[in-house]
């Protein structure tokens, strides 16, 4: 029988891993948030590319990242974009910096008191319709 | 360059919900509306540059455009910027007069994004949707949440932005929205995505806009009398997107602000009147301070007390801007920057001899700057 959160879960807008993020995806599923570094520049980036943004290499690794983190900005959704968000109105969204420099958009979890820019962040893998998310709760 | 080129003509269609009519249909208008206010036949312009529509995105759109128009120009095409493109293809249009690429410019913009697809400004942003990161509004939100937090800008200093916006508006009949606003009322807007309420984000309308660009020798053989002079014009392209850029509170509005300063030899001070691309209020906020008109950071108590108010210190968007006016992106700020500098807008700033202009698209991926002189 398929219930009503069967539907919305159907409705999630899953992430789609292509073969330069397919990486990134699998190593979160597997609880590690990774980032690409150049192996030229040593410039370390995210979202997944295939050339470096710096200086334009090709050849660059994974590396796993410590989960350290600080919040830049937030905002909170009153307005549902997306039938699978518009009931879970009121949520957030983030941009955090990793130590290692990247940045990323994201969720913050486990506030228990209100969020300040550059506050400290710990990453928190969580899933959402089985899809692992990077997302990020106070230190 | 400066004072070699201007605006001799302009022209626009209604503003709102315009269903049943295609971009082509309603470039045609402006287009038409353009040539008569100029007085000159459609023949004599040998460049037609357009901005692509958002509602319905498609390659070859300023080919279309030429046959649909009955032109086959030296100079033509699209030029795909979001928002800043209108005031690009301006100063692209000045510089290839100037260089006798072409005589006659015709620079135009319809979109119908109101009764079209507005899926531009809703859609999800690739593989970030996963966390609920959607639509144009939050990335505005994002840039405003920091300047909030760094400098302490509050959300009544962004109501005073839409307060002064809004009741400009109300006082032009041709304004899609012209409901005044009251701070008390902006305090009771609902949030759209916080810390931005549904008043500090534009409308979604359909219409168009159209400007004839020329040379001053060229208006002055012609013997139009209310040709507006380009007194200078400048690009910044932040480019990145939000979670990638550096200082969420800066803009390469920076660059291009400084490059048009330069080339009209003006400072902020000088400047009499200004159009300033409001599809937020916070963008009006950190295009300002940009400009040079507040300090970095300083904008919001800049914004407040009126100062951006008929009869303020620096008059903005005295026709409604995007809040009110139009959402259409841009090109209207253009054509009420143009009646500032003829002495014939509804809402005149008395003996105003200077308009700045900004335009920019995207969440402030792009910007471009235009300044206009009194006309001649």
């Amino acid at each position: 029988m398929t219930t009503t959160e069967d539907m919305l879960d159907a409705a999630f807008p899953a992430p789609q891993p292509n073969e330069t993020s397919a990486p990134y995806w699998r190593a979160l599923d597997e609880g590690r948030l990774v980032f690409q570094r150049c192996t030229a520049c040593a410039h370390a980036w995210l979202p997944p590319r295939d050339e470096c943004p710096h200086c334009l290499a090709r050849e660059s690794e994974w590396q796993t990242a410590s989960g350290s983190a600080k919040l830049i900005s937030w905002v909170v959704f009153h307005h549902g974009y997306h039938p699978y968000f518009a009931t879970r109105l009121p949520y957030n969204v983030a941009v955090v910096e990793l130590a290692e420099g990247p940045r990323l958009i994201s969720n913050v979890v486990d506030m228990e008191d209100g969020l300040r820019i550059d506050m400290p962040l710990q990453l928190a893998i969580q899933r959402e319709s089985g899809v692992a998310l990077a997302r990020f709760k106070p230190v | 360059m400066r004072a070699n080129i201007v605006i001799a003509g302009i022209g626009q269609t209604a503003f709102g919900k315009l269903p049943g009519r295609s971009t082509i249909s309603l470039n045609i208008e402006a287009c038409r509306n353009a040539l008569a206010d100029a007085g000159i036949e459609k023949n004599a312009v040998d460049a037609l540059l357009v901005k692509p529509p958002t509602s319905n995105p498609q390659f070859m759109y300023g080919q279309t455009l030429a046959e649909a128009v009955g032109l086959q120009p030296r100079v033509g095409g699209a030029w795909d910027q979001g928002g800043a493109a209108n005031v690009s293809l301006i100063g692209f249009a000045a510089m290839a007069i100037e260089h006798e690429q072409c005589d006659i410019a015709l620079v135009c913009y319809a979109d119908n994004p109101r009764t079209g697809s507005r899926h531009a400004y809703e859609k999800a942003w690739g593989d970030d949707a996963a966390y609920g990161w959607f639509g144009v509004p939050a990335g505005y939100a994002m840039l405003a949440r920091r300047h909030m937090e760094e400098f302490g800008t509050t959300s009544d200093q962004l109501g005073a932005i839409a307060v002064a916006i809004r009741n400009h508006g109300a006082a032009n009949p041709a304004a899609q929205l012209r409901k005044p606003l009251t701070l008390e009322q902006y305090r009771t807007s609902p949030w759209v995505v916080d810390p931005l309420r549904r008043d500090d984000c534009c409308l979604v309308s359909d219409g168009a806009a159209a400007v004839i660009l020329m040379s001053a020798e060229r208006a002055r053989s012609l013997g139009i009398d209310k040709a507006v002079p380009i007194l200078g014009f400048g690009q910044g392209q932040p480019s990145w997107d939000v979670a990638q850029r550096g200082d969420l509170t800066r803009t390469a509005a920076e660059v291009s602000g400084a490059t048009a300063f330069k080339m009209a030899g003006l400072r902020p001070e000088d400047i009499d009147v200004a159009q300033i691309y409001d599809c937020f209020t916070i963008t009006v906020l950190m295009t300002l301070e940009a400009y040079g008109f507040a300090p970095h950071g300083q904008g919001g108590p800049f914004c407040a007390d009126g100062r951006l108010e008929i009869g303020g210190e620096l008059p903005i968007n005295t026709a409604g801007g995007l809040l009110s006016e139009t959402g259409m992106p841009g090109l209207q700020l253009v054509l009420e920057a143009v009646r500032q500098m003829r002495g014939d807008a509804l809402l005149q700033v008395p003996n105003a001899e200077t308009c700045i202009v900004s335009n920019q698209g995207g969440i402030m991926h792009t910007h471009s700057t235009l300044i206009l002189g009194q006309r001649q």
